[in-house]
């Protein structure tokens, strides 16, 4: 503790002892915010709904085959995934700081002490959470019916997916965030996100397959295939649920897989990767912006 | 040493090549109430997005409790800011409105009563701000201000909409701020309300600063003249009829005499007006005109 003496700014006793990171009073706020505008719940209902849909009729017709129900399920959630983690991640993200600025909020907010890139961590921060409770607790109770119904085999590649899904979260957040601190309504970064949705979810993976068709069978060479893999979030993440083990069979993506350079490892660093540079960006942006 | 709250030296901003502050320098001292005139589009809002650090000046110094403000964010730490028409997110109530800026601001969420009894809102702490009146959101604002007793109060446009009593009840609460030794910079384009809040006056135009000082000294500067109105059944010496009114224009070293010799001559209904600082912003922008 140090003597106030030269310090007048504030009377000491005011001051708390520890006072909480921007960061985290921002993410709390965001996480308080997505509950009173039912964002957590409608998410979370959304995907629990989806996955135990999928996962009662999934696992219904394996029978007794050597497969493990859950193994089954993690094929079709996958699947689910793709189309529906980026667009949630997408909705809740694509407003955030022009809501602020739309609102009349974001001068207030700026006014504080605090940089803005913390506002964008904080932002990320407490959106990730709301994917992530959103993504655990949907999944979950999918796989206790099944679990319920069929016994744990397969537990590890569910845990899996269940992560990479959070993961492929944080990829579309910082991508939302992104749009969102570069322009100036939330009508420019929801078109954003549409088309940065529809591009990773249906475009390039078209357009590959234009390419490889019009290779007219010629082999591409391997690394070429590697780097487009990972030039897109999904198909990394694809790759990386449906990859190995049992699901690479049930998904057909194992003979992509086997013929890839790409380990688990590496895909998840592209992942990483994915959401690390978005969102550095966002920050770079939004701290340059005049307001 | 200069413990000026804010420095100025030279300031310029231009947004898409037009000039929005001109070669700006004033300081503000710690205990002043200053305010901050001019029409909309005069630069009042820049100035204080500058002193935030939201924007950058082009050119020239500036300081801001020490520290340049696109730098410095912890001299924001002493910072009290109320913009213009302030928003809330609906869906929160007050306390935790209150409580989350507070945590921004390093102090702790909780124990702000007393705040909410020296901007009347104590009663409405836990509705939802979703049904706050205007007043009712500006007093908030105000207690988001106040908040761990700033050194530096910006206030953008504070009273425009406010009802006559809270606009009151605003202008005793910056008093006793700056009484603590807080220094308060409010902008505003409804002058005449002013007068007797602000113990300086900056006027603004078009980007550039035409008159700096206390009211009265603005008055002198301008040199126009009080106007003493009064009923009489004789013929005052150098009064106008109008109506059923004598007029006369007075320098402020003519008034006693003029008082003086109304009395004699038998006045009733004496009005003795000053000119009010719409009158006087008028004539310096006339004067700028020119």
């Amino acid at each position: 503790m140090t003597t106030g003496t030269t310090t007048l700014a504030m009377p000491a006793a005011t001051r708390s002892a520890m006072p909480t990171s921007p960061v985290l009073t921002i993410a709390r706020r965001e996480l308080a915010e997505g509950l009173r505008n039912r964002w957590v719940v409608s998410t979370t209902l959304l995907m629990a709904a989806l996955a135990s849909a999928i996962a009662a009729l999934g696992s219904a017709p394996t029978g007794s085959t050597s497969t493990g129900a859950l193994d089954v399920v993690v094929v079709g959630l996958a699947s689910l995934t793709i189309f529906l983690v980026p667009l949630i991640a997408l909705l809740i993200s694509h407003n955030a700081i022009t809501r602020e600025a739309e609102g009349g909020t974001l001068l207030l907010l700026l006014s504080h002490p605090l940089a803005r890139w913390q506002v964008i961590a904080g932002k990320f921060l407490g959106q990730l959470g709301i994917m992530g409770f959103a993504t655990i607790i949907g999944f979950t109770f999918a796989a206790g019916f099944v679990v319920w119904q069929h016994g744990t085999e397969g537990w590890q590649a569910f845990g899996a997916m269940t992560g990479a899904s959070i993961l492929l979260g944080a990829v579309f957040l910082s991508l939302g965030l992104l749009a969102s601190a570069s322009v100036q309504e939330s009508s420019t970064a929801a078109g954003i996100s549409i088309g940065l949705w529809l591009l990773f979810v249906a475009i390039y993976d078209m357009a590959l397959l234009a390419a490889l068709v019009a290779q007219g069978g010629h082999a591409i060479p391997g690394w070429l295939m590697d780097l487009a893999l990972v030039l897109n979030p999904t198909d990394a993440y694809r790759l990386l649920t449906l990859g190995e083990g049992s699901s690479a069979m049930l998904s057909g993506m194992g003979g992509v897989f086997d013929n890839s350079a790409l380990t688990p490892g590496l895909l998840v660093g592209a992942l990483a990767l994915w959401c690390a540079l978005p969102l550095g960006l966002a920050m770079a942006v939004f701290s340059r912006r005049n307001l | 040493m200069n413990n000026a709250t804010v420095i100025l030296d030279g300031v310029r901003k231009s947004y898409g090549g037009r000039q929005v502050v001109h070669d700006l320098s004033y300081h503000l001292s710690p205990g002043e109430v200053v305010a901050l005139v001019g029409h909309n589009g005069a630069g009042k809002t820049t100035q204080i997005k500058m002193m935030l650090g939201l924007v950058r000046p082009d050119a020239g110094l500036l300081q801001v409790l020490g520290a340049d403000p696109a730098q410095g964010r912890h001299a924001r730490q002493a910072l009290g800011y109320l913009p213009e028409s302030v928003q809330f997110h609906p869906s929160f109530t007050a306390r935790e409105t209150l409580a989350f800026y507070a945590r921004l601001k390093g102090l702790p969420a909780q124990g702000h009563e007393a705040l909410f009894d020296r901007v009347g809102l104590a009663d409405a702490a836990d509705r939802p701000v979703r049904g706050y009146s205007k007043g009712m959101r500006q007093r908030l604002g105000l207690a988001q201000a106040i908040l761990g007793q700033p050194r530096l109060l910006l206030l953008d446009e504070p009273t425009s909409g406010l009802d006559p009593a809270l606009r009151r009840e605003l202008y005793g609460i910056v008093a006793d701020l700056a009484r603590e030794g807080a220094t308060v910079l409010l902008s505003s384009h409804a002058l005449t309300e002013l007068e007797g809040q602000a113990g300086r006056v900056l006027v603004m135009n078009r980007g550039r600063l035409i008159a700096d000082g206390t009211m009265e000294e603005l008055r002198r500067l301008a040199g126009l003249p009080s106007v003493l109105r009064f009923r009489a059944d004789g013929t005052p010496q150098g009064a106008a009829r109008i109506g059923d009114h004598w007029q006369v224009k007075l320098s402020e070293a003519e008034k006693p005499a003029a008082l003086r010799a109304a009395l004699e001559a038998g006045a009733r209904d004496i009005t003795l007006e000053d000119p009010s600082l719409d009158d006087i912003y008028a004539h310096f922008l006339r004067r700028e005109a020119a």
